[in-house]
C-alpha cells in the first residue's frame, strides 16, 4: 500500500538546507514506526508535521536531535544531516547536537528550579557566559523573545514550576533559545494550553521564524495553517505528502491527505 | 442501559437507599478498624516507653556519701621533696588513694564497704586537677556502694524476711544513721554519661559505648552512602538491561533480606581472619554494618531515582546536558530526599544491630572510652545486651537507662532525616 511520497514542486528537495533527512527508518524493536521518510528543514520557513495519532510524527521529530537514543529499543536508519554533516556519525557529539537542535516538549517541563536558573542552565553548561552580567543579559533576552520578560522580571527567583501552564511552556521555549540553537523542534507545544496562551505561542513562533529552522508537530489543522509555510502529512509511518502549507490544505494531491484534511479519518 | 426517554434507573428507590446505607456502614467500620489498629500500636509503644523510662530513670542518679577526707601526703605516699610541679603531678597520679578512703570510711561511717570500690578514682582525679588540696581536709561526696544505692532509691522490700532482702540488717542500720546525719544523698549520676563500662554497676557508664556507636556509624555511613548511591546511579542510568544486570538486581534485593548475623560471619571471615584487623574495633564493626546497610541504600536510591519524572530528564537532555550533568544537576537533587530517607532507615537499623557485632568480637569488656576507630570499643546495643546479662541489681536500671540513650540517639537521627528531607524536598 505505501505509495511514494507526493512532493510538491515548490518544496523540491535539494541538499543545502539546514537539516536534511533522507530515507529515515525508525524501529521500536521489531515494529517499524517510521518508514523511509525524506524531508528538508530550513530557517526561512516553519515546517508542520500533521497526521493521525500514532503515525510516527513524534518519533520522526526526535530523530533530529537524537532523543531516540535514550530509548533502548529504538533503532534509526537512513541519513540525517545538519549543515551537511551526518548527525548519526559516531564522531558527532550528541551534547553539542542537542544544543544546536533544541526541543520543546508537549508537556511543559521546566526544571524544579528558579525561573532564572531555568534559562541560565543551558548557557552555563555550554560555557556561553562567563560573567554574571553576560548571563543576566542572556536571561533577559531569552525571556523577552519568548514574550515572558514583563510577566516574570520581578520574580526571577520564584520556582519555574509555580507558573501557569502557558507561562511554563513559554519558559521552556525561552530555555531552548537561550543556548542560541539553529533548529527548534516543537512537539505539540500547545496541546496543554488554552486558546490565548496558544495564540501567544503561535505569535512567538512567527517571530522566531527566519532566525531558527522550526519544526512543529500539531494535531490542530488551523494551527498548522496559521504558523507553517510547509506541511508534511504522515500516515502509518509514511510521509504521504509534503508541500507548501496552502497547497496541502486547499489542494491536496494524495487521497489519504484529502481524507484526513476533510476529516474523514484521524 | 436506559433507552431514549424512559429512565429505568431510580436512584431514590428503597434498594438504592439501602445500598447507600450499607456503603456508609462499611466505610465507618473500616475507619474504626484502622483507628483501633493505630490505638493498639500507640499503646504498645507507650507501655514500652513507660516501662523503660520508669526502670531506667534511676540509672541517671546514684547514692553519694559525705566523707571528711584528710589528704595526708604521708598516707598517700607523696614526698614533700617533689618540688617541681610536674613531679608533684606524677606523684599524685601514682599515689594510692584507696587506703585514704578506706580509713576515712571506717572511721566516720563505721564500715569501709559502704563506699564504692571505685570511689577513689574520682577523688584522685579531683586532686590531680587541684594539687593544692594535699595537706588539707575537705568534705567530699564519694560514690556509695551498690547497697547504698538501692537503699537510697527505696528498692529494698522491707516486707520480706531480713535474710531475703538482699541487704544485711547492719547495712540498713548504717544507712539509717547516715540519713539522719545528712551524709547520704541521691545525686545526678554524671559518671553514667562520661565513663565507659565497669564491673561495678555504680561506676558503669554509657559514654564509651556511645562513642563506639558514633565511630562505627561514621564508618558505616562513610562507606555505604557513597557506594550505595554510586551503585544505584550506575544501575539506573548506565547499566545495559541484560541477564547480568538482572542477576545483580536480584542479588541486591536478596541481600537486603539476609539475616544480619550472616553479615557478622562474613565480617569475621573477611576482616578479622583474612585481613587480620583488630577485633572489636569500630572500623571492623562499621565495615560489617556497611555491608548490611548497602543494599538498603541501593534499593531506596534506585526507587528515588526511578521516581524522578522523565520529563525532567528529557528537558535536561534536550538542552544538551551530558549524562553526568543530568545525573548530578537534576536526578540526584530531585531524588535526594528519597535517598536520605533510605540511608537513615538503613543506619537506624545498623545502629540497633547487635548480632553481627557480637561475632566480630565487640562483646569484649571495654573500660576505656575509645579514642579512634581502631581501638577496642563496644556499641550501645551490645552494651545493653551485656548489661542485661549481668546479675548485679544495679545493672537492671543501667540496662533501661542505656536503652533510653539508644532511643534518644535514634530519635535524633530520625529528626535529622526529617529536617534534611524537608529542606531538600522540592515541589513541582
Ligand atoms: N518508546 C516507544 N516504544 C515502543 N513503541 C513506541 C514508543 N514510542 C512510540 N512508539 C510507537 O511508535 C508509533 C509512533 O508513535 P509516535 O509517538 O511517533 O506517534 P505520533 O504520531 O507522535 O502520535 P501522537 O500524535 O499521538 O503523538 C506508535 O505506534 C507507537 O506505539
Ligand atoms: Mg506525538
Amino acid at each position: 500500500m505505501p505509495d511514494a511520497t507526493v512532493v510538491h514542486d515548490e518544496v523540491v528537495m535539494a541538499d543545502g538546507a539546514k537539516m536534511t533527512a533522507r530515507d529515515v527508518d525508525v524501529f521500536y524493536g521489531e515494529k517499524q514506526a517510521v518508514d523511509k521518510v525524506s524531508i528538508d528543514v530550513d530557517s526561512h520557513y516553519v515546517t508542520a508535521f500533521i497526521g493521525p495519532s500514532g503515525c510516527g510524527k513524534s518519533t520522526f521529530l526526535r530523530c533530529f536531535n537524537r532523543m531516540n537514543d535514550t530509548i533502548d529499543i529504538a533503532r534509526v536508519g537512513g541519513r540525517i544531516e545538519l549543515d551537511g554533516k551526518d548527525i548519526y556519525d559516531p564522531k558527532m557529539d550528541v551534547v553539542q547536537l542537542r544544543a544546536r537542535v533544541g526541543m520543546v516538549f508537549q508537556k511543559p517541563n521546566p526544571f524544579p528550579k528558579s525561573i532564572y536558573e531555568n534559562i541560565a542552565y543551558g548557557p552555563r553548561i555550554h560555557g556561553l557566559a562567563s560573567a554574571k552580567a553576560d548571563m543576566d543579559e542572556i536571561v533577559e533576552r531569552s525571556l523577552t523573545r519568548a514574550g515572558l520578560w514583563n510577566e516574570v522580571k520581578d520574580r526571577l527567583d520564584e520556582s519555574g514550576t509555580a507558573m501557569s501552564g502557558g507561562q511554563q511552556q513559554r519558559l521552556c521555549i525561552a530555555r531552548a533559545i537561550a543556548v542560541d540553537p539553529e533548529v527548534i523542534l516543537m512537539d505539540e507545544p500547545c496541546s496543554a494550553l488554552d486558546p490565548i496562551a496558544t495564540a501567544r505561542i503561535e505569535e512567538l513562533i512567527d517571530d522566531l521564524r527566519g532566525n531558527y529552522a522550526i519544526v512543529i508537530v500539531t494535531h490542530n489543522m488551523q494551527q498548522a495553517a496559521r504558523v507553517s509555510q510547509r506541511t508534511a502529512f504522515f500516515h502509518l509511518g509514511n510521509l504521504v505528502e509534503y508541500g507548501g502549507t496552502e497547497a496541502i490544505f486547499t489542494n491536496p494531491r494524495a487521497d489519504r491527505t484529502r481524507d484526513y484534511i476533510t476529516g474523514r479519518f484521524g | 442501559m436506559s433507552q431514549s426517554g424512559t429512565r429505568k434507573l431510580d436512584w431514590q428507590s428503597k434498594e438504592m437507599q439501602a445500598r447507600v446505607r450499607r456503603r456508609y456502614v462499611r466505610e465507618r467500620r473500616f475507619r474504626r478498624v484502622g483507628l483501633g489498629a493505630v490505638i493498639i500500636a500507640a499503646s504498645f509503644l507507650a507501655f514500652l516507653l513507660f516501662t523503660i523510662t520508669s526502670n531506667g530513670i534511676g540509672g541517671f542518679r546514684r547514692a553519694e556519701l559525705a566523707l571528711d577526707l584528710n589528704y595526708d601526703p604521708a598516707i598517700l605516699g607523696i614526698q614533700a621533696s617533689d618540688s617541681s610541679e610536674e613531679a608533684a603531678a606524677t606523684a599524685v597520679s601514682r599515689a594510692d588513694f584507696r587506703p585514704l578512703l578506706a580509713s576515712a570510711a571506717q572511721a566516720q561511717l563505721g564500715d569501709s564497704s559502704l563506699v564504692s570500690e571505685g570511689a577513689w578514682l574520682a577523688v584522685r582525679d579531683q586532686v590531680v586537677e587541684d594539687p593544692s588540696l594535699i595537706g588539707t581536709t575537705q568534705r567530699v561526696w564519694v560514690v556509695g556502694a551498690p547497697n547504698m544505692d538501692i537503699l537510697a532509691k527505696g528498692q529494698v522490700d522491707f516486707d520480706l524476711a531480713p535474710d531475703r532482702r538482699g541487704v544485711s540488717t547492719a547495712t540498713v542500720a548504717a544507712y539509717r544513721t547516715l540519713r539522719e546525719e545528712g551524709r547520704i544523698r541521691l545525686a545526678f549520676n554524671s559518671g553514667f554519661l562520661t565513663q565507659a563500662d565497669s564491673t561495678n554497676s555504680e561506676l558503669a557508664g554509657i559514654w564509651g559505648a556511645l562513642i563506639g556507636s558514633i565511630l562505627t556509624m561514621a564508618i558505616t555511613l562513610g562507606i555505604s552512602f557513597p557506594l550505595g548511591v554510586m551503585t544505584a546511579v550506575y544501575l539506573e542510568e548506565y547499566a545495559p538491561k541484560n541477564k547480568l544486570t538482572d542477576i545483580i538486581e536480584v542479588s541486591i534485593n536478596n541481600l537486603a533480606a539476609v539475616p544480619s548475623i550472616i553479615f557478622g560471619l562474613l565480617g569475621l571471615a573477611v576482616f578479622l581472619n583474612t585481613f587480620g584487623m583488630q577485633r572489636s574495633a569500630p572500623v571492623v564493626g562499621g565495615l560489617t554494618l556497611a555491608l548490611m546497610t548497602l543494599p538498603v541504600i541501593v534499593i531506596s536510591s534506585r526507587v528515588a531515582l526511578k521516581s524522578v519524572p522523565p520529563s525532567i530528564r528529557d528537558a535536561a537532555l534536550g538542552i544538551g546536558a551530558s549524562r553526568l550533568q543530568v545525573i548530578l544537576h537534576h536526578l540526584i537533587p530531585v531524588a535526594l530526599p528519597g535517598i536520605l530517607t533510605g540511608t537513615i532507615i538503613g543506619l537506624s537499623r545498623a545502629l540497633g544491630e547487635t548480632a553481627p557485632l557480637l561475632l566480630i568480637g565487640m562483646r569484649a569488656f571495654v573500660s576505656d572510652v575509645p579514642e579512634g576507630v581502631t581501638e577496642p570499643a563496644t556499641v550501645l546495643p551490645v552494651q545493653i545486651f551485656l548489661w542485661s546479662d549481668e546479675v548485679g541489681r544495679g545493672f537492671v536500671e543501667k540496662t533501661s537507662a542505656a536503652i533510653m540513650v539508644l532511643l534518644t540517639v535514634l530519635l535524633s537521627m530520625n529528626a535529622v532525616a526529617i529536617y534534611l528531607r524537608n529542606k531538600f524536598e522540592r515541589r513541582w
